[in-house]
């Protein structure tokens, strides 16, 4: 598959590839527009609409029950949309399955495989239902996962990480375009969630386009480039990890004494002072935070100017810190509370 | 469709449901075995080596009972075509009762058509889609870039493969193991088959003999095509219901229904139209009267096949439509 695609140009017409104009080369591998389901008398998905290009890792970021796996899941031609549709490099994934679906490598939830089998036959038996993938392949991936020590033992005495690595070398065996990660770090532990997150930019690297899900606002924010951020079934933004953050009003801390004095001063020069820091800040920021601390609402550029009133009015600044919003912060302001988890 | 075949044989042999199945077979067949060795002993033991004795103390017995009371008039009439028959036998001077491996194995083949055969063909065409589902697999083989039916093709390429294959094993164990206790000849004794009934009536000027090698194998045929309806049937009922105990109750319950209906439906006539009273195909080869009025053997095979095609109908309209949500 992948040595077929190479053949032709990427924005050949016959993918119907659109190039994009710009600091934007890169090609569009998964393009979903406007995608909707209803299961029942519920829509599950409403409006679902983003794109994902080559050699980037896309975070797809929601609570549980937004609607993620079932997108997900639209994605792969498991579930049938109801209105919508799905390109992968440029092949309507409904229309054309057979096509669309070579250039996809994925694990939707957990990676299932026939625990009665060993790991080589569990790939043996994926790779039969791929074109060009033989014995050779396997090693490579099987070694690219470093699961060459335990890959003739049966799935079933695996461990969770084990079986998440084979799974990623089953997604991976047909030299797929875009790979597609539900829940990637589920099960992991902390160190394998920092494996996994150097070896999909890695894969990144080599001009794999990656989507990964989570309700793991942290993690897709180590790893992804940009992120889709869906909630009830809707996307209510895309954006570059940093697009997102700087659209939003940066905070930053003041220590001051007297404090009082400073934050007259602060509100004197028309800067908002968060009474309740933290209805607004992430744990981790405020656990390394002075009781004393003054959190305002300013642009960066600002401050050179605060400061020198400041320092002229006879207040001493200890310290001033800039805090970029975490995506945390992001999402409760984007869903207006709902909670995360 | 190769590859995948392969695939799905592998499966089928790594999950080690067949060996199942020939271990059930190698344990019972020599039990039944036995049994019909003590049978034997017994019967000598009664009669000496004379089998025309045997049978006319069977026709003798059969005949006074029709003039019984309390036996009821349903009963007579398979009574009094056994007596024709067994007077068949007598006049042609062939022994119907000719101890030997290939006789049990007809006998055994005979019994084992209707529930013994299909509960083990049940056993490995009642997973076969639902177990992939039960662990989640199926999304790893519909995300393939692969059309569904194509997938599901190869399942039921691969069950009827084994469908075959359990067949000619059951065959194989039959004689290999009842040649231990009966030795291993006979298979070029006769036969007689094509009874024909008209009421209690038996026609016979269309019966012939043929080598038992030669009823055994149309047995065979007719085991194989039963068995093969039922793995259909299996088969569709593993794509509807998710579990893999759930399928395996529905087939069960409708096969053991169908060996209920087959001993008391004979005045509910509609039944005849339900793939399980249709199930004793080898009945019609040994001349044993149908269990509802009106059932031949052409009849049969083609109510069994209407069941199959419909089942495989619905099996891939469904198959290849449904959202995978679990």
């Amino acid at each position: 598959m992948g040595a077929e695609a190479q053949q032709h140009p990427l924005s050949d017409e016959r993918t119907g590839i659109e190039a994009y104009g710009g600091s934007e080369q890169r090609q569009i591998v998964l393009k979903v527009e406007h995608l909707r389901k209803k299961i029942g008398r519920k829509w599950i998905v409403q409006d679902v609409t983003f794109e994902v290009r080559e050699g980037e890792v896309f975070g797809f970021l929601g609570p549980n029950g937004a609607g993620k796996t079932t997108t997900i899941r639209m994605l792969v031609d498991l579930i049938r949309p109801t209105e919508g549709k799905v390109m992968i490099c440029g092949y309507d994934v409904r229309k054309q399955p057979e096509q669309a679906l070579a250039y996809v490598g994925s694990i939707v939830e957990n990676p299932e495989v026939y625990p009665y089998l060993t790991g080589w036959e569990n790939l043996q038996h994926f790779g039969r239902m791929l074109p060009g993938v033989d014995e050779r392949r396997i090693a490579e991936v099987v070694e690219i996962v470093g699961l060459d020590q335990r890959i003739h033992d049966k799935v079933k005495t695996y461990s969770l990480g084990m079986r998440q690595r084979l799974g990623i070398a089953q997604a991976l065996l047909g030299r797929p375009r875009l790979l597609i990660l539900d829940e990637p770090t589920n099960g992991l532990d902390p160190k394998g969630i920092k494996e996994l997150r150097i070896f999909i930019r890695r894969l990144a690297e080599e001009g794999l386009a990656v989507f990964v899900s989570s309700h793991l606002l942290s993690e897709i924010q180590l790893m992804c480039d940009r992120v889709a951020i869906i909630s009830r079934g809707r996307v209510l933004a895309v954006g570059s990890v940093e697009e997102l953050i700087s659209e939003n009003s940066n905070y930053i801390i003041w220590e001051l004494t007297p404090r009082e004095r400073g934050v007259e001063l602060l509100k004197a020069e028309g800067i908002a002072v968060i009474p309740d820091p933290d209805q607004v800040l992430d744990d981790t920021i405020l656990a390394g935070m002075s009781e004393q601390a003054v959190v305002a609402q300013m642009l960066p550029d600002d401050v050179q100017a605060v400061l020198a009133r400041l320092v002229a009015e006879g207040i001493q600044v200890h310290a001033v810190q800039k805090i970029n919003p975490t995506l945390e912060q992001l999402f409760l302001e984007l869903t207006e509370g709902e909670s995360i988890e | 469709m190769m590859a995948l075949v392969k695939n799905e044989t592998i499966k089928m042999i790594k999950k080690k449901r067949f060996y199942v199945i020939l271990l059930v077979l190698l344990v019972l067949v020599p039990i039944f075995s036995y049994a019909q060795l003590r049978a034997a002993e017994d019967k000598r033991s009664k009669f000496g080596t004379d089998w025309r004795r045997e049978v006319q103390q069977a026709i003798t017995d059969n005949q006074n009972s029709l003039g019984s009371d309390r036996v009821p008039e349903e009963w007579k009439k398979y009574r009094q075509i056994f007596i024709q028959q067994m007077k068949y036998y007598l006049e042609h001077d062939v022994n119907p009762r000719q101890p030997g491996a290939v006789a049990f194995t007809k006998e055994f083949l005979d019994n084992a058509a209707t529930l013994f055969i299909p509960l083990l063909i049940m056993g490995i065409g009642s997973d076969i889609v639902s177990s992939e589902r039960t662990s989640g697999t199926i999304k790893m083989l519909l995300t393939r870039p692969i059309r569904r039916w194509k997938i599901l093709l190869s399942k039921l390429i691969t069950l009827l493969m084994f469908v075959s294959l359990i067949v000619v094993a059951t065959f194989i164990i039959c004689y290999l193991i009842s040649g231990l206790f009966f030795g291993y000849k006979g298979f070029n004794l006769p036969v007689f088959t094509g009874f024909k009934l008209q009421g209690a009536d038996v026609d016979i000027s269309g019966v012939h003999a043929v080598p038992q090698w030669k009823y055994i194998l149309m047995q065979m045929g007719l085991i194989w095509f039963v068995s093969s309806v039922v793995a259909m049937l299996a088969f569709m009922v593993s794509v509807l219901v998710r579990s893999t105990a759930a399928s395996i109750v529905i087939m069960m319950a409708a096969l053991i229904a169908g060996n209920i209906l087959t001993n008391l439906a004979s005045a509910w006539t509609s039944a005849k139209y339900l793939f399980m009273v249709n199930l004793g195909l080898t009945q019609y080869l040994a001349g044993t009267p149908a269990p509802i009025e009106g059932m031949t053997l052409g009849f049969s095979l083609a109510v069994l096949a209407v069941w199959a095609l419909g089942s495989l109908i619905v099996s891939f309209l469904v198959f290849t439509k449904q959202d995978i949500l679990n």
